[in-house]
């Protein structure tokens, strides 16, 4: 009967064009602000590394002094100092390990091409495997070059473009900020949404365009791209600043597994009551250790107006919904004669209630194509009011265009409920009569 | 086939009571042709509105083909309709939107017949009133008689045992009326039995009993 009623409902659609397509509009209406916003809020929120999320964890010391707390909810800072960075990464106690930060590169081509600004990224080796940073031509460098302070570089998919022509550059050199860098890596697309591993540089922006290792940081006195907070003041010159109790370094362990995971967070208490007996550390113990998606929301990287703008979509939804609801009443009211004798003909209440929800559904679907349309143009429209804080946010994907659709046919279908009970619910002999 | 023992049937709002169906009592028989008449508010289309399952009543029984109807649920009774009962109503209630076709089709769909036993149906019953070369015309497209012949070639679809009219020619003119009601009798010679309200007295008289319906009540039968 699947086919007859939906036959029956093209037939009734069509034959009602403009009120079938006012219940279309407002579905799509409804659906196309609604997923406008889920979308946004869905890219936002989900895991940017589903398969690792739960074994790589940000490292939070308690650092700060003892006046205030680093923040007014009582958490540590949510990076560290360099010193303690160092000291992290020396202890190597975990599986993996990475310190980072932000930095800035002015490029000079070879030849005659016009130097230009590049932002950079001073990370420990492991950031390439912890991360499953996928290559296009080599590899990451290794432990030992951090160490001896080579000066290589790993170069992003676009910069290499540009430099090389998209060619395999490793081997070759690269003139940054006066430093020659030898090319050891080209990435492949690789841009984690959000950018979990640091929030500070903007979580929906494009990883840096150079990597370097981190050890360069002191060693070439690179400058920082990203926030710093002191508690207290700072010696002069690059050695103080190293030398501070400044937070500015991003730093993420990979944990395995439970027991990786306790055994590194007495580490870092042991490391922290260190600290404290050489006149550190002024604050209770308070080291915390998050993975990536409790990071996420620490971080609050979904803010309150994507969350809002997420309540508000569901309420014009359901306003559109409402209005369908009268369109569909004053529809299947106004069959009533033909229900009154499909009655009359042997059709049970509950057959007709399907036949009549199979149309709905029917709107439902051009509601929902319509809605995807409007999203996808919802979705430039956010690009264009917003720029480039979300040109990566606005990207409809094969999950999204699916729920648009279910969620079109599933309001519709409860849209639907209502008046077709009410339809399936008229006085056949009433309507027989009055033909 | 049918047996009405005292059935009545009260309409009620806030304000009024209707007794529409006062105890009566009819028995149709098999293969029987019977008219029902009677002035209007007679109860005519109430009696055949309980006759056809489509209204409920109050009081007494009713048996159709042995059946005792008064405690079936809405599935019930709209299988025991699509089964052993085809209507032909006044104003032809063919709808707009389907095909001739189609039209015939809606009491096969909720029988559950197969496509093919379907179509070998529709296009018999089109040929026996008459309208083999309009199956694909919408019902507007059609004189009043013809769109009577296709209302009378779905109730006859089903091959049901019973056929209940309701003024079936009340919206026709004269001669296309007489090819109606030949095609009752015809229908009825073959086998059917045929409850017709009406209240022209000239076509009543071709069936073979009329009972006269007034205030609710069954005042006189005729014939048989």
């Amino acid at each position: 009967m699947l086919a007859y009623y939906l036959r029956l409902a093209v037939i009734s659609i069509r034959s009602n064009a403009a009120m079938s397509a006012l219940m279309v509009c407002a579905v799509a209406l409804g659906i196309g602000t609604c997923m406008t916003f889920v979308t946004v809020h869905y890219i936002m929120a989900k895991d940017p590394i589903p398969r690792k999320s739960d074994v790589l964890h940000a490292v939070q010391l308690d650092a700060w002094g003892s006046i205030e707390p680093a923040n007014d909810d009582g958490t540590p800072p949510a990076q560290l100092t360099y010193m303690d960075a160092v000291a992290l990464m020396d202890a190597k106690p975990a599986f993996r390990q990475a310190a980072m930060t932000g930095t800035v590169f002015v490029v000079e081509p070879d030849g005659n091409g016009r130097p230009f600004s590049a932002t950079g990224r001073a990370a420990g080796a492991d950031f390439f495997a912890m991360f499953e940073v996928p290559f296009q031509y080599g590899q990451s460098w290794d432990a030992r070059a951090d160490a001896d302070l080579d000066q290589v570089a790993v170069l992003s998919q676009p910069l290499n473009e540009r430099l090389f022509g998209g060619e395999n550059s490793v081997g070759r050199s690269v003139s940054l900020g006066g430093n020659r860098f030898r090319v050891v890596g080209v990435l492949d697309a690789w841009q984690p949404i959000p950018k979990f591993y640091d929030v500070n540089t903007g979580p929906f922006n494009a990883p840096a365009d150079i990597f370097v290792p981190f050890s360069l940081m002191a060693a070439l006195e690179l400058p920082r791209n990203g926030s710093t907070n002191c508690w207290k003041p700072r010696e002069a010159g690059h050695a103080g600043f190293l030398a501070s109790e400044c937070v500015w370094i991003q730093f993420w362990a990979e944990l395995r597994n439970d027991a990786e995971k306790r055994a590194y967070r007495t580490f870092l208490d042991n490391y922290a009551k260190e600290q404290k007996a050489l006149g550190r550390f002024e604050r209770p113990l308070n080291n915390r250790l998050l993975d990536v998606n409790a990071w996420l929301d620490y971080r609050r990287v979904v803010d309150d107006n994507a969350k809002m703008m997420l309540a508000v979509g569901a309420m014009f939804l359901a306003v559109c919904l409402l209005n369908t609801i009268g369109l569909l009443l004053a529809k299947f009211l106004g069959k009533a004669p033909e229900i009154g004798l499909r009655r009359a003909l042997g059709a049970s209440k509950r057959t007709l209630f399907a036949q009549y929800l199979v149309e709905s559904a029917g709107i439902g679907v051009c509601g929902g194509v319509g809605g995807i349309v409007l999203t996808w143009f919802g979705l430039r429209g956010v690009e264009a009011l917003l720029g480039d804080l979300v040109t990566n946010l606005v990207a409809l994907d094969a999950p999204m265009v699916t729920l648009g659709v279910v969620l079109a046919i599933a309001s519709s279908m409860a849209a639907g409920l209502y008046p077709t009970w009410r339809a399936c619910n008229v006085e056949p002999a009433a309507q027989l009569k009055t033909q | 086939m049918l047996e009405m023992t005292n059935v009545s049937k009260v309409y009620r709002t806030d304000v009024v009571e209707t007794h529409a169906l006062r105890e009566i009592s009819v028995g149709v028989a098999d293969g029987e042709f019977v008219a029902v008449v009677g002035p209007s508010g007679s109860g005519k289309t109430t009696f055949l509105n309980i006759a056809g399952l489509l209204e409920t009543f109050d009081r007494g029984s009713y048996a159709l083909d042995g059946e005792n109807v008064a405690n079936l649920n809405d599935n019930a009774r709209s299988r025991l309709r699509n089964e052993k009962i085809g209507f032909v109503f006044q104003g032809f209630n063919l709808i707009p939107d389907l095909d001739i076709f189609d039209n015939v089709d809606v009491p096969l769909r909720y029988r559950g017949f197969k496509a093919k036993e379907r179509k070998r149906r529709i296009e018999r019953v089109l040929e026996v009133v008459g309208l083999g070369g309009r199956m694909t015309h919408l019902p507007a497209q059609l004189s009043g008689g013809q769109q009577q012949r296709a209302a009378i070639a779905r109730a006859l679809a089903g091959e049901p045992r019973f056929l209940l009219a309701d003024e079936p020619t009340g919206n026709l003119d004269s001669a296309t009326a007489a090819g109606v009601m030949d095609l009752l009798d015809e229908i009825h010679g073959n086998g059917a039995t045929i409850v017709m309200v009406t209240h022209d007295r000239g076509l009543a008289a071709r069936a073979e009993r009329i009972v006269h319906l007034a205030d609710g009540r069954v005042a006189a039968t005729a014939g048989g």
